[in-house]
């Protein structure tokens, strides 16, 4: 596993470096610190979402409710700090990933215990998330000016010339890889993925998996839900709207098989990278946003075609002259 | 005696490493049934392949109507009027009735779209036929499978078949069932049809059969009218060889009870299965395919739930839900299928092996990497796994290196007890003595053993010991040096009394 899957990284990462030093002489504004630090920030979100993802869509399913959470946890975060501005801004942060939690328990729930379809699931939570954020809110907007000053000013926070977001997703990077490697819960999810008959004789329960995923998915969402509001000062109904469709697509750049059981912490912020580079290089470029839609669409189609190719399944080893080669090999 | 509607000669048909048929001769006449007989892959499927355009034969014809044919696929071979009815249905589920009976040649009227009350209107009629009161327009899914088998006859007689193979057709039907299914036969052979009818019980084959064919091994080992043989003639003849001195069997002290099972039961599969187990000793489980004993140890490993009985391991009662539970108590379960049911072939090798008790590799908050290698290596060098290194992914490796890996995980668990389903299906015969020896250095470790085949030669080299199931229950158990194979078959087949 370990060696194609290097490869693989090695490339996409390979990609990114010519694409950048490319862009970068032709505009050397884009390498500057400043925007350096600016794409990291813009693209933190995505970071985290896009793991939380790729967690998902190991076990096989798929969470396109993610944005719809974001919005309505994120909706929740800047209710609180709209009507209690006393309370500390960790606890603000906290009804931020507390509801997004209890969202993706509801999905979680409904695919493990009812067996409905993930992709029916989260497309019917999608909407119901969405519409929740209309009633609760009564149909208004959170503004900047009724947001707290602190619950604002933490994403702007800088430490060591990084955003607060940026050393966030460093971390819930770190996590997850630590999760996903070193322990058996994380080792479970690649098993339920890769093979579920397997699993389950293994001893390894699909539905606890199947729960722990989708509640890691809400989460996730919930933190992004509080910093996309506080960096942007603004909650509505509509924020993030069709941002589930970029974090997918952020993980099938980063090598994660939508059939699951296969994708990686690295492969998959390299995905989300590339996305987030594509979408902040363009402008410079002074590129139409039209074409970004297309071209992550392009990009998307090639790494799947790439991956289709290399999950071919090996030959047999007939005719006696390639088995001959084959021994050489192993 | 009139002409043949079919016949075969010469037809042989290799697979690699594997002989399925050698020289098959075979001729079938109008207005007969004849029923192939012979051992789980002695070939019976093969030759309904080769008869259905599935698989083409390496060598010999295919005659019908006295006119040499090629059958290139499926279609050619409706195309001949054979029509062949599968031990489980394949059609359509979510399509109607007259659908699946029309499938592939739909009537089309002059627009050249179907033509759906035609399409109706003769579903009804061939289904009138065949005395089956089934509405053309219901949904497959709705229907049991004994009236999926009428529809499926049905499709036969749309395509004016002359020759109607079925291939355990009685596998799922009740009695009722079966004597309506054998009153259509009766009716089909009346109307001057050649019937090909392959069973594993006797009592059918000697009810409905005007002829037969024996296979053994991919060979034609004797044929003629039902009326010239007995049973015991029969099992005989399926058997045939000698069986006792193929895998030389490691001499194992037994030692004391480990397993003891006690009435277990399911409410449709299997009911009171009863067996102790000592330490050292080889089990074999014997029976036809179906007969209830894979169910029956997937409910004592924790798959499927068991509604009775009680499970003990050293004299202490377990309380079984989950296959973890079962892991936890010291016993393995290494499924039939390793491709499907053990492989995960996205991880490497040694998040395999390592995957049954993940628990053992934790060394405070996580899991230990190195604790994994070692096991990994140990296990791996044991079976003498072929990699590249113990990180290489499964589905890099050739299928018998897939198998080891499988093996090797299971034995991670350090059982008490390892149930083996089928251990040497499909695998080469070199291989498979390799598989066999290693049976016996299991039980040579102290491991007690349950052997699941369905392949007697194999049962009898290796078990201490065989239980034959027959419908779910045990019929008889053999200890070895007082068995024949001809008991054992006869045991599994309803034909008991007469080889004895």
């Amino acid at each position: 596993m370990k060696g194609f899957v290097n490869y693989r990284e090695l490339a996409l990462g390979l990609i990114l470096v010519v694409g950048v030093a490319a862009i970068g002489a032709y505009q050397p504004v884009f390498l500057a610190w400043e925007n350096i630090s600016d794409l990291l920030t813009e693209t933190s979100v995505l970071f985290m979402m896009a793991l939380a993802q790729m967690v998902v869509i190991l076990t096989r399913g798929i969470d396109l409710s993610v944005a719809a959470n974001l919005a309505l946890s994120g909706m929740i975060a800047a209710l609180v700090s709209q009507y209690y501005p006393d309370t500390p801004l960790l606890l603000m942060i906290l009804a931020g990933v507390i509801t997004g939690l209890v969202l993706g328990l509801i999905n979680g729930g409904l695919i493990a215990f009812l067996g409905i379809p993930p992709i029916v699931v989260t497309l019917g939570t999608l909407a119901v998330y969405r519409g929740m954020i209309i009633i609760i809110a009564g149909g208004d907007q959170v503004n900047a000016s009724e947001m707290g000053a602190a619950f604002q000013a933490f994403p702007k926070q800088v430490l060591l010339g990084l955003t607060s977001p940026v050393w966030i997703a460093i971390g819930v990077s770190i996590l997850f890889w630590v999760f996903l490697n070193l322990t058996r819960a994380g080792r479970g999810l690649y098993a339920v993925g890769g093979n579920p008959v397997a699993a389950r004789y293994c001893g390894i329960d699909q539905k606890k998996q199947e729960m722990l995923a989708y509640s890691i998915s809400g989460a996730v969402a919930g933190l992004c839900g509080y910093l996309w509001v506080a960096r942007y000062g603004v909650a509505y109904s509509e924020i993030a709207n069709g941002y589930e469709l970029t974090v997918i697509a952020a993980c099938v750049i980063g090598g994660v098989s939508i059939g699951g059981g296969v994708g990686s912490v690295a492969g998959t912020l390299l995905g989300a990278l590339f996305l987030g580079i594509v979408m902040t290089a363009l402008p410079v470029l002074q590129i139409s946003p039209f074409w970004q839609m297309a071209i992550s669409g392009a990009v998307i189609l090639a790494a799947v075609v790439i991956n289709a190719r290399a999950e071919k399944r090996p030959e047999k080893l007939i005719l006696p002259e390639a088995r001959r080669i084959g021994r050489v090999r192993a | 005696m009139s002409d043949p509607i079919l016949t075969l000669s010469g037809v042989s048909k290799s697979f690699p490493g594997v002989r399925a048929l050698h020289d098959i001769s075979l001729s079938l006449q109008p207005g007969r049934v004849t029923a192939v007989i012979g051992e789980n892959g002695a070939g019976k499927s093969t030759i309904v392949k080769i008869l259905t355009g599935i698989y083409r034969p390496d060598a010999g014809e295919i005659r019908v109507g006295g006119e040499q044919k090629h059958f290139s696929s499926p279609r050619d071979a409706w195309a001949a009027g054979i029509a062949a009815i599968h031990q489980e249905t394949v059609m359509f589920d979510e399509l109607s009735v007259a659908e699946n009976i029309f499938t592939g040649h739909m009537p089309t009227g002059s627009t050249r779209l179907v033509d759906w009350a035609e399409m109706r209107k003769k579903s009804a009629e061939l289904l009138k036929r065949i005395d089956a009161p089934i509405p053309p327009e219901f949904k497959l899914k709705r229907l049991s499978v004994a009236q999926k088998h009428l529809v499926e006859i049905a499709r036969a007689l749309s395509h004016e078949a002359r020759v109607v193979i079925m291939d355990e057709p009685t596998a799922a039907l009740s009695a009722n069932e079966i004597d309506d299914l054998f009153r259509i036969v009766e009716q089909l052979k009346a109307e001057g049809r050649a019937i090909v009818f392959i069973s594993h019980k006797f009592d059918e084959i000697f009810r409905i059969a005007d002829d037969f064919v024996c296979l053994r091994d991919g060979e034609k080992v004797g044929e003629g009218p039902i009326s010239s043989v007995t049973e015991a003639q029969l099992v005989r003849m399926m058997v045939g060889r000698p069986v006792d001195q193929v895998f030389p069997k490691r001499d194992v002290p037994i030692g004391e009870v480990v397993l003891s099972v006690k009435n277990l039961s399911n409410a449709t599969e299997y009911a009171d299965v009863s067996f102790d187990l000592r330490r050292g000793e080889i089990l074999g489980l014997y029976g036809l395919v179906g007969a209830g004993r894979t169910e029956a140890m997937q409910g004592l490993f924790g798959i499927t739930p068991v509604t009775r009985g009680t499970v003990s391991l050293d004299g202490r009662q377990l309380s079984i839900h989950s296959p973890s539970d079962a892991i936890a108590a010291g016993i393995s379960y290494v499924p039939e299928d390793r491709q499907d049911q053990g492989a995960i072939l996205s991880l490497g090798i040694r998040e395999n092996v390592t995957l049954a008790n993940l628990s053992k590799y934790v060394r405070g908050l996580f899991l230990s990497r190195p604790a994994e290698q070692e096991a990994t290596r140990s296990l791996g060098r044991r079976l003498a796994v072929k990699a590249a290194n113990w990180e290489q992914r499964l589905g890099e490796l050739s299928g018998g290196n897939q198998q080891k890996v499988v093996i090797a995980k299971w034995l991670a668990t350090r059982p008490k007890v390892i149930v083996l389903d089928e251990p040497t299906k499909g695998i080469d015969v070199g291989s498979k003595a390799a598989v066999h020896d290693f049976i016996g250095e299991l039980a040579q470790d102290g491991l007690a053993v349950v052997l699941i085949s369905s392949e007697l030669p194999e049962v009898m080299g290796l078990a201490d010991r065989v239980i034959v199931m027959k419908e779910g229950r045990i019929v008889d158990e053999f200890k070895r040096g007082a068995w024949s194979a001809e008991q054992i078959v006869g045991a599994a087949t309803g034909a008991a009394k007469e080889a004895a």
